[in-house]
């Protein structure tokens, strides 16, 4: 079974011995993905464990700088401090109602990790998450947060240390123990059904957004802006507005220290905006690759935007001019880090800095019209030691 | 020479053909056709030679380190198609890759430098036969031969599929995993090779490190054994290479005579 394409984009490249487990989990997620008692457990866990609805809080001090109203999506309130456990809890969900015993699962910054492991433990997983060597050093706390939730960490010495690397080692071990095993990926990339299935756990943020944003301005934003790196918050809070046309859809990217290549690295991670069509780990879509094919290795301020990829769904909706992507860059980010905290008192995480810093650019221009919503994917605290020591100059 | 020349030639004799894999480039450009002289020398019926890939998600850290080797020492598609093509050998060689290479390249481009460099098979372990429609008619079109995996969890509804789709020989995986050797070949091996009804050869590959392996292979029908990870921590280990090598290719390929 082929999966379904965005466009050109999508699709299943992936070894052989992977095909009948993704045939099993699109069997599994078409069973269940309107089944009542499997619905009435995802809404239990989303309310009573994660803490849903979020709020959409009107950032008022942010508003009258820049001369537009704006509101936070607070995905930084969801448990453990970002967007992830929406769809670790449905993944995890239905690895259960499928008969799966273990987890296992990649992580950059160390929150789809956390999320991993929180609904793992809580539904009673063996849950293993693997992490680039670099990202365990730089996002030390969330390691220990894993640990603390019984999940074994990883570290991947391989390539570049990071999330790609993190990727390949999740894939082997899922090669090795498909039998008994669920790959929960963090992300809207990865062959098909990942893409659609994170999609539509993720939703649960846009659909919410349009109830929240209709009862107090009483019609849709006209812009959305979300940081983009796979990708999943962002789809999470556009696809529910995909038909709206008037709602413009802002992909924010990591520009990294320059939007500029070296012979095997981008200094940025902004495949969206510059990358190039391609097939990365398992699905069609834009890439960071040399003129070979050789996936260059990424670069962000933000270990959860540090991506070579992009997921396919976004791809294709950048092709029709559905989405516009945008860059800000790490200098930019840093600064929207500290001027939120400032303005509202809330610190966003690195990733969320991205947007943040975009419509703090943007808004004076008019571009993202009267009416803004920011995805604030996830909180700062995990990022306070980095920041801090670039603050310093360490 | 064409694949099936050689699996017939090797029948005839009855005796399964010993392929073995090796990356291109590793650990450096000016060795690999020594490389590839010692293992026929030794006895290699079917060199596959690897293109290596920034991200070989189905191999394991052997393989993935040789890849690592051959990119830092400066090989990409153009120099493994020069290199390719300078070879003097009179055994079929088969281009090992992932697809994001053959992508770039364009798919018509990437199987006519196969074809002029002397190459007779492909094989694309991240490319399902779902997705290999546009590849394999830009095989067909040159008579390159487009090998596919078989593994135990592959059901039978697609082994007929796979079947369908692939010549030259079919590549059996004979466990689960990655790549690289294991000291073990488990009754999984006859049981996926007796699902596998086709007249195409089978050649079972993963985990298969010396002639003991390989006549078990063969004793439980497999018409050729891969041999990939052992060869390659031969090379990775730097001492004595070439003899090595040559050693250990002849070991297996006796135990490929014992059909």
């Amino acid at each position: 079974m082929s999966g379904p394409k965005y466009g050109k984009y999508g699709g299943q490249f992936v070894p052989e011995i992977l095909m009948p487990a993704l045939e099993e989990l699109e069997e599994g997620y078409e069973k269940y993905r309107n089944d009542p008692e499997f619905l009435k457990e995802l809404d239990y866990y989303l309310k009573d464990f994660a803490g849903r609805e979020t709020p959409l809080y009107y950032a008022k001090n942010m508003s009258k700088k820049y001369g537009v109203k704006i509101y936070l999506k607070r995905e930084d309130l969801v448990h453990g401090g970002a967007h992830k456990l929406n769809n670790t809890i449905g993944q995890a969900l239905l690895a259960k109602y499928m008969g799966k015993t273990r987890l296992v699962a990649e992580t950059g910054a160390g929150q789809h990790g956390t999320a991993t492991a929180m609904a793992g433990t809580n539904m009673g997983f063996q849950t293993h998450v693997y992490m680039g060597a670099k990202d365990t050093v730089r996002q030390r706390m969330n390691v220990y947060r894993m640990e603390l939730m019984g999940a074994t960490v990883h570290p991947v010495e391989s390539g570049s240390k990071t999330l790609k690397d993190a990727i390949n080692e999740a894939l082997r071990d899922w090669v090795s123990n498909v039998e008994n095993t669920h790959y929960l990926i963090g992300s809207v990339v990865g062959p098909h059904p990942y893409p659609m299935m994170v999609r539509d756990f993720q939703s649960v943020i846009g659909n919410e957004v349009k109830q929240q944003i209709l009862e107090k301005e009483g019609r849709y934003p006209d812009s959305i802006v979300a940081c983009t790196g796979g990708g999943s918050n962002a789809m999470g809070i556009f696809h529910p507005f995909v038909e709206d046309k008037d709602v413009d859809l802002v992909a924010v990217e990591a520009g990294g220290s320059g939007m500029k290549c070296t012979e095997k690295a981008a200094l940025h991670s902004a495949s969206l905006s510059v990358g190039e069509d391609g097939v990365l780990q398992g699905a069609r879509t834009r890439i960071l690759q040399d003129k070979y094919g050789q996936i260059l290795e990424s670069s962000s301020v933000s270990a959860g935007l540090d991506y070579s990829g992009v997921g396919p769904e976004l791809a294709y909706l950048a092709d029709i001019g559905r989405i516009t992507p945008r860059v800000a860059n790490d200098d930019m980010a840093l600064k929207a880090f500290h001027e939120l905290s400032l303005m509202e008192g809330i610190i966003p995480a690195l990733e969320s800095s991205h947007a943040v810093a975009h419509v703090m650019e943007a808004a004076e221009s008019g571009e993202l019209g009267e009416l803004v919503v920011i995805n604030l994917s996830g909180r700062g605290d995990k990022d306070l030691e980095a920041v801090r020591k670039i603050d310093l100059g360490e | 020479m064409k694949l099936s020349t050689k699996f017939n030639e090797l029948k005839d004799r009855n005796e399964a053909a010993l392929l073995s894999y090796v990356c291109a480039g590793d650990p450096d450009i000016e060795s690999t056709p020594e490389i590839v002289d010692a293992l026929i020398k030794g006895g290699a019926d079917i060199i596959e030679l690897g293109l290596p890939f920034s991200d070989p998600v189905a191999d394991g850290p052997t393989i993935q380190e040789a890849s690592e080797r051959a990119l830092k020492a400066g090989m990409n598609p153009d120099r493994y198609f020069e290199l390719v093509a300078s070879l003097d050998v009179d055994v079929p060689l088969v281009c090992m890759t992932y697809y994001n290479l053959v992508f770039q390249r364009g798919l018509d481009s990437f199987v006519e430098d196969c074809v002029n460099s002397g190459i007779s098979g492909l094989i694309i372990p991240d490319l399902p036969a779902e997705e290999s429609e546009d590849l394999a008619k830009a095989c067909s079109n040159k008579d390159i031969d487009l090998i596919f995996l078989i593994t135990p969890v592959t059901t039978d509804d697609r082994i007929k599929m796979i079947l369908e789709k692939c010549s030259g020989f079919v590549y059996i995986v004979s466990r689960l995993g990655v790549t690289g050797a294991r000291s073990d070949v488990t009754d999984a091996t006859a049981q996926i090779l007796s699902r596998v009804k086709t007249d195409v050869p089978k050649a079972v590959g993963f985990g298969i490190s010396n002639g003991d392996q390989a006549s078990r292979v063969v004793s439980a029908g497999a018409d050729g054994v891969i041999v990939g990870s052992a060869f390659v921590d031969i090379i990775a280990s730097g001492e004595n290479v070439n003899q090595r090598l040559e050693e250990l290719a002849k070991d297996i390929k006796d135990g490929c005579r014992k059909k």
